[in-house]
């Protein structure tokens, strides 16, 4: 009797959340596989054509469109995951030792995520002009350079816009981690006080291990920011990635082309679809996956 | 994801905001900047006919977006300003859009076939019927600063192509940028493609040759086009890299490159940029003295009605206005473009003598005109392959295959 009022209970508490998933997540994600499997004019469905379109992803030209750009989601995580969350880690050690000013630095360092990306990728792009940026001023004067376009080459590009993006998001890990080294008890650092322990081997041996649940969170929220990385890119390089589609990303092909790039209103939504589907896909799995291998590897207290 | 959302908003908000009076016609379009004019044309079109005309403008990359959302829930405005080519054709075989033709709409019996070609529907029956009336007829060419030059002691006009080139390697030496054009972003490079490429490729008669598959992309010539265009990298301007767009208006405008390869719609901005500008336009050199001279020239948009709109006797009438000479005049007197109503004369000096230019020496601007259909989209991928050639990845003849092969995916004429 107990139990079954138990689960009336949990059913009508996460009800309204349950009920919120399936119409904006899952209906949605359905539906995008549904859309997928047809043909599409403008915003009408033409005829069923199975799997046609993801046929169509891998053959030329979308086959190479779409590796690039799963390359370029790939190179995102991969900085993302070392230099961000590491420049992180680094950070919130330093705050968590209570530095002079301590609450300004967290705030300057926390800063940046609550400007618009919208705004971060214009303010970019100011510094980084071409005729009157004062960064490529400073660039071009201090190391004697003919040229400096980092947003504008497409060797650069990429590597520029991981750093503006580094540059906004790292506060959001760093008071991840520092909230997770807040709540490892004191205690522990005072027996390894006692025990004589150098300051490396405290922050190897007790800080990071205890840090378990703050790297899965971490990790897993880098890996789909990487992989559905828009808006930067989109700012930066409209919706071809532009320069020479080296700012592509695949959330950034399928707004293309469903939507058409702007310039042209040319649009196909089955393979627009296609292009989601694939990503839901990768997403699901890798944090999946990620999320099992990283909580079996958190201490347990 | 994020994005079906925004779309459903859209679509909701569209719905609701489309329930309107009984003579009040809604019009939407991209010309954000055109708002005071068309606004001054709804009034004046009220006092002729007592219908109210609301025009509505959104962000020109958001506008596809907007408007296929809302005429996929069954809504959308009365009165569409529609692209042209594969813009309005994609719109027209999904059946939403009225097919106009000097039956319901008298004026546009004075319209020539070419500009009528960019508002014909492309898969049948649609591409049997006209589905809009051309606004405007734009042409290319290329732009240079009188000021410039004379302060570079350029005083003779190239005769030849070559000649052109060497003006370029003049004034390279003496440190001034000859063109304004960077590879900062890709539609900038279609434009220089469709000024330097006819001259190559051999203009209107290629054009046909490719519509109707009797070459393809991999032609000498086509491949020779684009070689050209990437040979005037070393005459961009510093950072060219990430010289896009604006940034050519602005070097060109204030005096700080020589040239621009554009087209006769950015006449206007760059007189608002700089009153004081002194430049004209004039069409790429013939490769030869006295050899043939090309001028690419598009019809830039329509006006539409959309199929679903429950005003159509108000709507055509007024699509008829929007045909007449009347509105043409003063469509080229106050937006200082060149209005694709027949017989209008341009009071702007720059466009009435470029106007009259490109009327003689008219090519399409081939992947705008011809290859905008479907994806892969011609324009898409020159432009991002040329910038990629010049930016160091690939070849000209490495990109017209691979334009070749991704226009044979559905241009039929090509696939052999």
């Amino acid at each position: 009797m107990a139990a079954t009022r138990r689960t009336a209970w949990i059913t009508l508490f996460t009800a309204p959340a349950l009920v919120m998933m399936a119409v904006f997540m899952v209906w949605p994600a359905i539906s995008a596989l549904g859309y997928s499997l047809y043909d599409w004019n403008a915003f009408t469905r033409g005829g069923f054509v199975g799997l046609k379109h993801f046929v169509r992803l891998t053959e030329p030209p979308y086959r190479g469109e779409l590796l690039a750009a799963l390359k370029h989601n790939s190179i995102t995580f991969a900085a993302v995951l070392t230099v961000q969350n590491g420049l992180a880690l680094l950070l919130a050690f330093g705050l968590y030792r209570r530095p002079r000013g301590f609450a300004f630095f967290r705030g300057t360092v926390f800063l940046p995520v609550i400007l618009s990306l919208v705004i971060t990728g214009y303010l970019w792009q100011l510094f980084l002009h071409p005729l009157f940026g004062p960064l490529t001023k400073f660039a071009m004067s201090t190391f004697n350079l003919d040229e400096f376009a980092p947003l504008g080459d497409s060797r650069l590009a990429l590597a520029t816009a991981i750093v503006i993006s580094i540059w906004r998001n790292i506060g959001f890990p760093t008071l991840v981690f520092l909230a997770g080294m807040n709540a490892i008890p004191e205690e522990i650092y005072k027996a390894a006080e006692l025990d004589g322990a150098s300051d490396w081997q405290t922050f190897r041996r007790i800080t990071l291990p205890n840090l378990g649940p703050s790297f899965t969170i971490v990790v897993i929220l880098s890996f789909i920011g990487a992989f559905e990385w828009f808006e930067l890119p989109f700012v930066i390089g409209g919706a071809t990635g532009n320069p020479g589609n080296s700012l592509d990303t695949m959330a950034l092909m399928f707004y293309r082309l469903s939507f058409g790039d702007g310039s042209s209103a040319v649009t196909d939504l089955g393979l627009g679809a296609a292009v989601s589907v694939v990503l839901f896909a990768i997403v699901l799995i890798g944090s999946h996956f990620g999320a099992r291998f990283l909580r079996q590897r958190e201490v347990q207290r | 994801m994020k994005t079906a959302f925004r779309t459903l908003g859209l679509a909701l908000a569209v719905c609701a905001g489309s329930a309107s009076y009984a003579t009040e016609l809604s019009f939407w379009s991209w010309r954000v900047e055109d708002k005071a004019f068309y606004d001054t044309i709804a009034k004046d079109y009220k006092a002729i006919s007592g219908d109210d005309v609301k025009f509505q403008a959104y962000k020109n990359t958001e506008y596809p977006t907007v408007l296929a959302a809302a005429l996929a829930a069954g809504g959308g405005p009365d009165i569409i300003h529609t692209r042209a080519y594969g813009g309005l054709a994609a719109l027209a075989d999904a059946d939403y859009l009225l097919a106009v033709n000097k039956g319901n709409v008298p004026n546009l019996a004075a319209f020539g076939d070419g500009v009528m070609l960019g508002a014909m529907g492309r898969k049948p029956p649609h591409d049997k019927n006209t589905y809009g009336v051309p606004f405007a007829t734009q042409a290319l060419g290329i732009f240079y600063n009188k000021q410039v030059l004379a302060k570079a002691g350029i005083t003779a006009m190239p005769k030849t192509w070559d000649e052109f080139k060497n003006i370029c390697k003049t004034l390279k030496e003496k440190k001034v940028a000859c063109i304004a054009n960077g590879s900062g972003d890709a539609p900038g490079l279609e434009q220089m493609f469709g000024v330097i490429g006819p001259n190559f490729y051999g203009g209107t008669a290629y054009f046909n040759s490719v519509v109707n598959g009797s070459k393809n992309f991999t032609d000498p010539g086509f491949i020779k086009a684009i070689e050209e265009v990437v040979s005037f990298k070393e005459y961009m301007p510093q950072n060219q890299m990430s010289v896009g767009e604006n940034e050519s208006r602005t070097l060109f405008a204030t005096g700080m490159a020589a040239y621009y390869f554009t087209g006769t719609w950015n006449i206007d901005t760059i007189k608002e940029l700089n009153p004081k500008a002194e430049f004209d336009i004039m069409p790429a050199p013939p490769v030869t003295v006295g050899g043939p001279v090309f001028v690419p020239t598009f019809a830039d948009g329509n006006y539409s009605i959309n199929a679903k709109s429950p005003k159509r006797d108000a709507a055509l009438k007024f699509l008829n206005y929007l045909a007449s000479k009347e509105f043409g005049q003063r469509f080229t007197t106050e937006l200082r473009q060149q209005s694709a109503v027949p017989g209008v004369k341009a009071n702007d000096p720059i466009l009435a003598s470029f106007g009259e230019q490109s009327s003689r020496n008219g090519t399409p601007f081939l992947m705008l005109v011809g290859f905008r259909y479907q994806n892969p989209n011609g324009s898409v991928m020159l432009r991002d392959g040329i910038q990629k050639v010049i930016q160091g990845t690939g070849t000209p003849a490495s990109l017209a295959g691979e334009i070749q092969t991704g226009l044979a995916t559905w241009h039929k004429p090509i696939q052999k």
